[in-house]
């Protein structure tokens, strides 16, 4: 017998289960696939913190399962399998090395919801979901620009792609705005969590002038290293990391996943589900500005709020035009707005940043 | 006074034993760690040693063993033809990753002409990209003596680096929207590692690493070549005397184990994960060094212990998810399991002598 077969038939055998059991009474059953571990104080522990938010708001009527730190590839798809067999009717992936796993596990089993964060890939029961976290480094970008002393700001990399290039860019056009001679320098760590890389790569940054350190990687290293050499500020990255507040954490970009999950396990609950592609950001709750200290001068904190208001009111937009990209070709034209298509797969610098993204 | 007394002859009924002991005391000592972490033990060993086996999905999980044990022990086979000889390759991972990026290279590069012969000449690539990586560690110690643990261990780092290169750069997905990853060759046919017979997990990666079993066997116990690799590394001088050329050797097992490792990430690559990304790398070449050593270096051993690996590795993951058990409970439990066997191995060569040392 064909897997497909077996599973398919294993599925049935679990929906007439389910049937026997009159309706109403069964648990929903959602799962979660982790990359990194619960405890990493970024990316997974903000998606579990949505999972225990769901957990709170369906009490009795959901179940939910994890299994964290599990590699992109086949061990993600057996993951993903594992749970579709155990009864599982929605699964959330949480990484963007899940996208080929998740569409290769979803067309085995049909009758189950999938959700992938960051990627492209959609089928009738893949969704794919994520943050426009580059809202939030507009807000970032300002403070930095108006803080710094020595006009240099260290950002860690994680990896070239399009999300952290946008990020690096919104961060950039908001420092510039509010300070003409910022510049950035950006070290590439070619890791999502690396406690040790991180903290290398932010001693690097402070020791060559850099007074305020962004990050795209999901550990507190980074804090920690500024905490030690002083007079350094930076921001809680996916997490609010405020056990480092009010100095050096200043302020932070929080995912919150919690609206969104309890929104997509409830569709599910009430049969509504549909495939969809959500991109929110601030406006929408799923990114947050983490409070921001008095670190900061009355001033800036203020300019920095109403910067937060218009981005979530749909007033502004971080990719407003003019801006040229780094070769000094026109990107966007005086009051134009970037397209998403555009933005999804960001792959140049905008005019003034140094340096080369990575091949 | 307990003291440790070397024994005369190594304890045949020990050699047999030391696993069994090894896995009874991992059983106690991990059943003690869950229960104080509050999940029921007898359930939790359960989950992770009879589930994946004979459990309701058995028909899905005893495939994926293959796919989970397969590079595993295609790496530890190489590597353990060196360790026998005290040529220590800790680089595998190194040259799993080459022989990955050197198959895919030449399977994209023909990407989407379909022909027979283009997995051949991947499988041939991948093979070629572990060697190359291995003889860097190999040649450098021939000819300045440098240490190969260092070099071969050094180089993973280098890999990784050609890695990302690749995955942002040269094969990159010109359809992925600018993210990094090359195209899943899952999708293009004629470089596709399938399952050779359907919803078994049997692909080619998995022949290849029954027939190194069985090549390492013969050539261990009947060739004169896994004579010389034997006696190098019991008795170096020995070997000397009786004509062995340590170079040769060297080069030998150091290109041996890295085309093994290479092999195992062209089949890796082509089949199970399918792309080129920035961590298709998950460890396999350093956690083959334990499966070498827990399958005693011996062929037959690390079949079984490959296989004993990837148990864990796939009970583990439903025990996390079915009883909420975190992933480092079951590191430790995999890492006792190693500790426990080689503990218990002490006792092939040496035994327990209680009381006072007696005065010769």
């Amino acid at each position: 017998m064909k897997l497909t077969t077996l599973l398919t038939s294993a599925a049935m055998a679990l929906g007439l289960a389910t049937a026997a059991f009159a309706a109403g009474h069964e648990k929903t059953k959602v799962g979660f696939v982790y990359v990194g571990p619960v405890g990493d104080g970024g990316w997974t522990y903000e998606h579990n913190k949505g999972r225990l938010a769901v957990e709170e708001e369906f009490g009795d009527a959901v179940e939910t399962v994890f299994v964290e730190n599990v590699p992109e590839g086949p061990d993600a798809e057996r993951v993903m399998t594992q749970m579709a067999l155990d009864g599982a009717d929605l699964i959330f992936t949480t990484s963007f090395g899940y996208m080929d796993p998740t569409i290769n596990v979803a067309k085995k089993f049909p009758d189950v919801k999938f959700e992938h964060a960051t990627g492209y890939k959609r089928a009738d029961n893949v969704s794919t979901y994520s943050a426009r976290f580059y809202e939030g480094r507009a807000i970032q970008g300002h403070i930095a620009g108006k803080m710094t002393k020595s006009n240099i700001v260290g950002y860690i990399g994680s990896y070239p792609i399009p999300e952290v290039i946008r990020g690096i860019n919104s961060a950039f056009i908001h420092a510039r705005k509010a300070n003409p001679d910022v510049q950035f320098k950006i070290v590439w760590a070619y890791t999502w969590f690396d406690p040790a890389k991180e903290a290398d790569a932010a001693k690097v940054l402070i020791e060559q002038g850099a007074d305020v350190v962004l990050q795209h990687t999901d550990s507190t290293a980074p804090q920690a290293a500024a905490q030690e050499a002083g007079n350094v500020i930076t921001f809680g990255q996916a997490s609010d990391m405020a056990q480092y507040a009010p100095m050096p954490r200043v302020s932070s970009i929080i995912d919150d996943w919690a609206p969104y999950y309890i929104a997509r396990t409830k569709a599910v609950m009430e049969g509504t589900w549909e495939s969809t592609d959500t991109w929110d950001g601030i406006g929408a709750g799923m990114v947050g500005i983490g409070e921001i200290t008095d670190a900061v001068p009355a001033d800036v904190k203020a300019e920095a709020l109403a910067l937060k208001e218009s981005i979530a009111s749909g007033a502004y937009h971080p990719f407003t035009g003019p801006i040229n990209k780094q070769d000094g070709s026109v990107w966007l034209a005086d009051g134009e707005v970037a397209d998403d298509g555009t933005l999804a797969g960001m792959n140049f610098y905008v005019e003034g940043i140094e340096g080369d993204i990575p091949q | 006074m307990i003291r440790l007394e070397k024994r005369p002859e190594p304890s045949r009924g020990f050699a047999w034993a030391a696993p069994i002991l090894a896995v009874i005391a991992t059983f106690f000592f991990g059943g003690l760690l869950f229960a104080f972490l509050g999940k029921d033990p007898v359930q939790s060993i359960v989950t992770i040693f009879w589930q994946p086996l004979f459990g309701e999905f058995a028909f899905y999980y005893r495939p994926q063993l293959l796919i989970k044990g397969a590079p595993l022990v295609l790496i530890a086979i190489g590597l353990s033809l060196g360790f026998k000889a005290g040529i220590w390759n800790i680089g595998a991972e190194g040259q799993y990753i080459m022989g990955a990026l050197f198959g895919a290279g030449v399977g994209l590069a023909f990407y989407p002409a379909q022909s027979a012969m283009v997995f051949p000449l991947m499988v041939l690539a991948g093979a070629f990209g572990g060697w190359v990586w291995a003889m860097i560690p190999a040649v450098l110690k021939v000819k300045f003596g440098t240490n190969e643990i260092l070099v071969s261990l050094m180089l993973v780092y280098v890999a990784e680096q050609f890695l990302a290169s690749m995955s942002l750069g040269l094969m990159k997905n010109p359809e992925g929207f600018g993210f990094p990853g090359s195209r899943n060759l899952q999708q293009y046919a004629s470089a596709h590692n399938a399952e050779i017979v359907a919803d078994t997990g049997m692909h080619w990666g998995v022949v290849a690493a029954i027939i190194a079993v069985i090549f390492a066997y013969v050539l261990l116990a009947r060739h004169r070549l896994g004579f010389a690799i034997r006696v190098t590394g019991d008795a170096p001088r020995a070997a000397r005397f009786s004509g062995v050329n340590p170079s040769r050797l060297i080069l030998f097992c150091l290109g041996t184990s890295g085309m093994l490792a290479g092999l195992a990430g062209l089949f890796e690559v082509s089949g199970p994960s399918g792309v080129v990304s920035i961590d298709f790398n998950v460890g396999y070449g350093f956690t083959a060094i334990i499966v070498a050593f827990l399958g005693r270096l011996h062929p037959v051993g690390i079949l079984l212990a490959g296989l004993l690996m990837a148990l864990t590795y796939i009970g583990g993951d439903i025990a996390q998810s079915q009883m909420g058990l975190p992933a480092a409970a079951i590191q430790v439990f995999q890492g006792m399991l190693l500790f426990f066997l080689l503990a218990f191995d002490l006792f092939t060569n040496f035994r327990l002598r209680l009381g006072r040392v007696e005065v010769a």
